[in-house]
């Protein structure tokens, strides 16, 4: 059989989401992102939200999330993309507004904007990317690194003494009035994507349900940060990201 | 015509209001008026004060530091006002609380027994209307009128049936004073 | 027939913003300006023009609702005092960044720090100079009135939408809390969907029907773009220069002495002019509505004119430095300051008259 015969429309199973622009991504090979990245695009487009959505970007690696994902989008100031998606959603009631935030965007510089954009039950999602550690700026420690985890920051492993505890701030969000489904997702099986997808489709749903906040925190690797493979990132997560942050759902209302 | 009026005295006895009532009835009678405030955490309970001026032309400066007339209500106000009274101007001031009199003699002096006469009025709240109605015979600048067409716009339509009891106050006021 | 209302300076904002058919408030409450956010949620513009009103957790999240606000093209607004507008800074800078309209209150306290609650003009640097990292400008209008108070959020917000840039109404707590006579303007609808996606091509509201989507960001790692980008800006900057400067002249024909002043000390300046005129001494003055752009060629206009120049304000000598580099030393020019939220009065600033230029009041 020559490979014409194989590559033909009836056989494809895979391919660009519609939504997801012709472009390179910045990101390295084997890191998340990419696989959240696709699950939004695909999500908003079967969703047929591509007219109606504004995106809020961060600042760490997802900065450039913009450049990829083919919706209008706002650049937000390091950890405010919660006030940003806070005013975008009330001026403008009916659109589909989501955050896609890091750890420390969110969880370090942006607590303050990310409780209060819960606590208020603002009509939006928040995508959580929690890889443990800072990649944009060189693999410097999260608030979310694990006990011992060695980064650029905490050359010796995070000690309690000197850095405190990681922080599972997502356990605090599930506490707060104002959210009604939060959950805590990963990507590295095709299982655990396919059951991240039904996450990210359940908050849109609740978004444009204006039912309150919801949040989806995707438990994820860096291998560069991390200086692992892909593969080995994978199972590190498995091992050890998971006991202190637990697969799923926190709060389902 | 132009009046440079400061009140001064506790915050809680009404010094912001009078002066809002009085600047409300400048509007009233088609004046230009300003309202400017100490404002801030002494407003209860320390010594708070405001300048009102009621002119019949636009009103430079909200901030003054000399008086046609001074209303003070306690010791402070007193000391501190009344150097600022113009010469020829008109010092208010209430006797009970003050134990240092004041002594200027280029100036007209009236005391003004307010808190006595709202005792008699058997309601505090009128002390500072007697004291307005009081300030009115003194410097009639806006008439009595203009100030209870003042009350009756600002005033909430459930707080109109005090109206006659602010219209007695601002009498009594007026009497107190000796001609 | 107009209604003539009395009401504070910050009240009469509230009002102002309102009536301007505004999309968002956003805010967080400080002294002396608090009365802004507390009228609007008296007034409740949410149940009649659909407007936003939300106290936000933080000076920092406030101006970050406006980014977001503005991106999307609403008219929204925050109002804070001297140490909140510090917080603002950075949320400024991105706004300037992103060719962002936006109008931002600031009742000015005496710092720095933590500082007093009364009245200030110590933020005039701040202000005028950009604010926060970067080159850049706000439209900067210094009110002298409750009716300018008012007045001004309206040219803020078009000035703004016409540059796409932040503008600034900076006030001073003297302003801000007193109280006169103020005709508010008519009450205009607020734009509708159709006339936002007009005005703002550029908005990020959902891509809708545009052909592209949009994009608002401030960030572009190459620096060749970068430098386009900012040259974009300086261009912008120029034109304002040369077509939105704003000021009051007062007595000016015959003046031998000039006085610089802005905001409420305008006022009490005027006063002391009065004083000054009756006792015979020509004093006049010229006061900057626009901070920036600064009305330069004016100031070295009547430089050619006086014999002396005095500023004064709520502050260590800030503006100064601006009449200075417009008079380039054709005359002697003075400061006059009281800080620390000190207010001076007419007669003092008569002393500083008196003292400077050896003149007989």
């Amino acid at each position: 059989m020559k490979p014409e015969d194989i590559i033909r429309p009836e056989n494809k199973v895979y391919a660009r989401p519609e939504l997801l622009t012709d472009r390179d991504t910045h990101y390295c090979p084997g890191c998340s992102h990419g696989v959240v990245h696709r699950l939004v695009a695909e999500l908003l487009a079967e969703m047929g939200l591509a007219d109606k959505t504004i995106g809020i970007a961060p600042v760490g690696c997802a900065v450039f999330a913009y450049n990829y994902i083919n919706v209008d989008w706002i650049e937000a100031a390091h950890g405010r993309a919660p006030a940003l998606a806070t005013a975008a959603s009330r001026l403008n009631p009916d659109r589909m507004v989501f955050t896609y935030q890091g750890d420390g965007d969110l969880a370090a510089i942006g607590t303050a904007e990310t409780i209060h954009a819960c606590n208020r039950g603002e009509n939006i999602t928040i995508i959580f990317i929690n890889n443990a550690i800072y990649g944009m700026t060189g693999g410097q420690m999260a608030p979310t690194t694990l006990l011992g985890m060695k980064t650029a920051t905490t050359p010796y492993g995070r000690t309690a003494e000197l850095n405190g505890y990681p922080l599972a701030i997502t356990n605090l969000l599930a506490q707060l009035d104002g959210t009604c489904y939060v959950t805590r997702q990963a990507v590295h099986t095709p299982a655990a994507v396919r059951k991240a997808k039904g996450a990210i489709k359940k908050a849109f749903e609740n978004t444009l349900g204006k039912r309150g906040t919801s949040v989806v925190e995707i438990v994820a690797t860096c291998n560069s940060g991390w200086k692992l493979t892909p593969a080995q990132s994978n199972e590190w997560m498995a091992e050890h990201m998971f006991a202190k942050y637990p697969l799923g759902d926190l709060k389902n209302e | 015509m132009k009046e440079e009026i400061v009140i001064a005295g506790f915050g809680g006895q009404g010094v912001l209001s009078m002066g809002k009532i009085l600047a409300y009835a400048g509007l009233m009678d088609d004046l230009e008026v300003t309202w400017m405030p100490s404002y801030g955490p002494e407003q209860r309970g320390g010594t708070a004060n405001v300048t009102v001026i009621i002119s019949d032309s636009p009103i430079s400066s909200p901030v003054l530091d000399t008086f046609d007339t001074a209303v003070v209500l306690n010791q402070q106000s007193l000391d501190k006002f009344e150097p600022k009274v113009k010469p020829g101007g008109t010092l208010i001031y209430d006797p009970s609380g003050i134990h240092r009199l004041p002594g200027r003699t280029d100036i007209r002096i009236v005391p003004v027994d307010a808190m006595e006469a709202a005792i008699e009025l058997k309601n505090s709240k009128t002390y500072n209307m007697i004291l307005l109605g009081a300030l009115l015979k003194c410097r009639p600048v806006v008439p009595i009128d203009a100030v209870l067409r003042g009350l009756k716009k600002t005033l909430p339509e459930r707080h109109h049936h005090l109206i006659p009891l602010n219209e007695q106050a601002l009498n009594k006021g007026m009497e107190l004073v000796n001609a | 027939m107009e209604e003539v209302r009395l009401m504070k300076g910050n009240e009469a904002i509230a009002h102002a913003v309102i009536r301007y058919g505004a999309d968002g408030y956003f805010g967080y409450p400080i002294t002396p300006q608090s009365e802004v956010l507390e009228t609007l949620a008296e007034l409740r513009p949410w149940e009649t023009t659909g407007m936003v009103v939300l106290q936000a957790e933080s000076e920092v999240a406030a101006i970050n609702m406006v980014y977001g606000g503005a991106a999307t093209g609403k008219a929204v607004m925050t109002s804070s005092s001297s140490p909140g507008i510090s917080l603002k800074q950075e949320g400024i800078s991105y706004l300037a960044a992103s060719e962002l309209p936006a109008l931002i209150l600031n009742v000015m306290r005496g710092g720095p720090g933590l500082g007093t609650i009364q009245p200030s003009q110590a933020d005039y640097f701040q202000a005028t100079k950009g604010g926060g990292h970067g080159d850049y400008h706000l439209i900067v209008l210094a009110p002298a009135t409750v009716q300018e108070m008012t007045d001004f959020v309206a040219l803020g917000f078009d000035l703004a939408f016409k540059y796409r840039t932040p503008a600034m109404i900076l006030a001073d707590g003297v302003v801000g809390q007193m109280m006169e006579k103020v005709v508010l303007p008519p009450q205009r609808p607020r734009r509708t969907e159709e006339e936002v996606r007009a005005q703002c091509p550029w908005a990020a509201c959902g891509r809708g029907d545009r052909a592209e989507r949009n994009v608002v960001t401030s960030l572009e790692l190459d620096s060749a773009r970068m430098e386009v980008n900012n040259n974009r800006f300086q261009a912008t900057y120029r034109a304002i220069e040369e077509a939105e400067v704003r000021y009051q002249e007062y007595f000016t024909d015959d003046a031998e002495y000039l006085i610089v002043a802005f905001g409420s000390v305008a006022r009490i300046c005027l006063k002391a002019i009065e004083d000054a005129r009756a006792a015979g001494v020509k004093v006049g003055m010229i006061r900057p509505i626009t901070l920036w752009p600064f009305p330069s060629k004016e100031i070295a206009r009547l430089s050619a004119q006086v014999k002396g120049i005095l500023t004064v304000e709520l502050n260590a000598g800030q503006m100064i430095e601006d009449v200075r580099l417009a008079v380039e030393g054709r005359v002697p020019v003075r400061h006059f300051g009281r800080m620390g939220g000190i207010v001076p009065n007419p007669g003092e600033v008569a002393d500083t008259l008196r003292r400077e230029f050896d003149v007989e009041l």
